[in-house]
């Protein structure tokens, strides 16, 4: 059974259909990255997974729990997938350590000293033991996201959704977010990445899924989408954005 | 000519000044809680509760104080209820900030910025403890100076409240100019007390502003 498994999710904004019946499933321990030009829905796609925007119509299982079922808890459903967003969303009036720490002390119940003891073997895990004490806006942006990853990883997710985890930071920022992502894909957590780092896709990822007008055009393992896609598209777009962003981090 | 204060009235105007104080501390108390209901009410209420919400804030802000003073006093003895001048004061000078603070509450609760509850969401938060945890402790920061300002009015407005016979400092001032006839020096002196307590309440918001600032959120941050 797989872990997370999204049936036709459709979405529309007006009269715009953002997402056209869209499926998409992951197994344990595996990595997916979304690529595909902007305005596609593969940040909705993601919102759509964990109900922060509820899809019009499709199904989403997690782990063989319904999160699109009437009266589904979705609070308890979202505390089991993290999710890493473009522009970190860290809570601003809250010191790093308050930021790992909220989830699990509020949403998990856990005493104070358990969930701190917990929050700082998080930031150790994202290099960032240091830092506990500094607030979000005396933080560079790579170091904002790194705490994001470890406020996610807090809560023993099943799997993290990543909205453009890298797209705010500043080039030379980049890499120390995607190294923390690589070890998380290592350590065998499952990851549904919507990223433009075609380096960091090309090494982690077990599998690329093109989309494009609110479908998902083709999907496979990198070799296969690098060297020979079925679809003309999918090569025409992976050639240009390789162009663009380069190769880095592999 | 000649001041004419007798200092022997200073300690009747310490207790009129008493009075101002618990007038005004009940009043504000009481319109912070009511206030922040009905923010709550205006921003994440159904349409039912945002309209009641915005209806009580139209009224009590459309209206002036001493009319609604006047109707708390004067006016509801006719339908058997009965309160206190004092009592009246407080309810009258309570209901009326309640809508003010609340459109402070609100415009703060606002500035919050999108992504903070899209992440507390994110994490497993009902809205509730999103509300609780992430938005309150960050709203109430950025509302401070405006909410400073609508104390400051209140403890002055608290004045008015001499017309239904409670000796605040500007009813007891009152009294004792009239009769003395030395209206000059003893308002004189009445006005030296509120402006002294305004000084105090305003350093000390000031310095409660400092202390729970946080880097990177606040004024600064809103006109950026």
């Amino acid at each position: 059974m797989s872990l997370l498994k999204a049936e036709e999710i459709h979405k529309r904004y007006g009269k715009e259909e953002v997402l056209k019946g869209v499926s998409i499933s992951l197994e344990r321990g595996e990595t997916k990255v979304i690529i595909g030009p902007s305005g596609t829905g593969k940040s909705t796609l993601l919102r759509c997974i964990n109900q922060l925007t509820p899809p019009d119509q499709g199904r989403v299982w997690l782990d063989g729990e319904e999160l699109t079922r009437p009266h589904a808890d979705i609070n308890a459903l979202r505390a089991q997938i993290g999710f890493v967003f473009q522009s970190f969303n860290l809570f601003s009036h809250l010191t790093a350590l308050q930021n790992v720490r909220i989830g699990p002390r509020k949403v998990r119940g856990m005493k104070k000293d358990e969930a701190t003891k917990l929050a700082m073997e998080e930031l150790d895990r994202v290099g960032l033991a240091e830092k506990a004490a500094a607030y979000p806006a005396q933080l560079s942006g790579g170091q904002q996201q790194r705490v994001s990853i470890a406020r996610a990883l807090a809560m023993s997710p099943k799997l993290i959704l990543f909205d453009e985890p890298t797209s705010a930071l500043d080039p030379e920022l980049i890499g120390e977010v995607l190294d923390v992502m690589i070890g998380l894909a290592k350590d065998g957590m499952t990851m549904l990445v919507v990223s433009h780092e075609m380096g960091f896709a090309r090494s982690v990822a077990d599998e690329i899924v093109f989309m494009e007008n609110g479908v998902v055009v083709e999907q496979g393992t990198p070799d296969k989408m690098f060297r020979d896609s079925e679809h003309p598209r999918t090569g025409e777009f992976l050639r240009k954005i390789t162009e663009l962003y380069g190769e880095t981090e592999s | 000519m000649t001041f004419a204060f007798d200092g022997s009235y200073l300690p009747d105007l310490a207790n009129g000044l008493l009075i101002t104080l618990e007038v005004t501390a009940a009043a504000i108390a009481m319109g912070f809680a009511l206030g922040i209901l009905l923010a709550l009410g205006r921003v994440y209420g159904r349409r039912l509760s945002c309209g009641v919400c915005s209806v009580y804030i139209q009224i009590f802000r459309g209206t002036p104080l001493l009319v609604q003073l006047f109707i708390i006093y004067f006016g509801l003895p006719t339908l058997g209820i009965r309160l206190s001048a004092l009592a009246s004061g407080i309810l009258a000078l309570g209901l009326n900030t309640a809508a003010y603070q609340a459109e402070y509450f609100r415009g703060a609760m606002q500035a919050v910025r999108g992504g903070q509850m899209l992440a507390a969401r994110s994490i497993g938060m009902t809205l509730a403890q999103t509300i609780r945890f992430v938005v309150l402790p960050q709203a109430f920061r950025i509302v401070i100076p405006s909410w400073s300002n609508e104390l400051i009015l209140m403890l002055k407005y608290s004045s008015i409240v001499f017309t239904v016979t409670v000796l605040d400092l500007m009813g007891v001032g009152k009294r004792i100019a009239s009769k003395h006839f030395n209206y000059f020096e003893t308002f004189l002196v009445v006005a030296l007390f509120y402006l002294a307590l305004v000084f105090v309440v305003s350093q000390s918001l000031r310095a409660l502003e400092r202390r729970v600032r946080i880097p990177g959120l606040g004024r600064s941050e809103l006109l950026r």
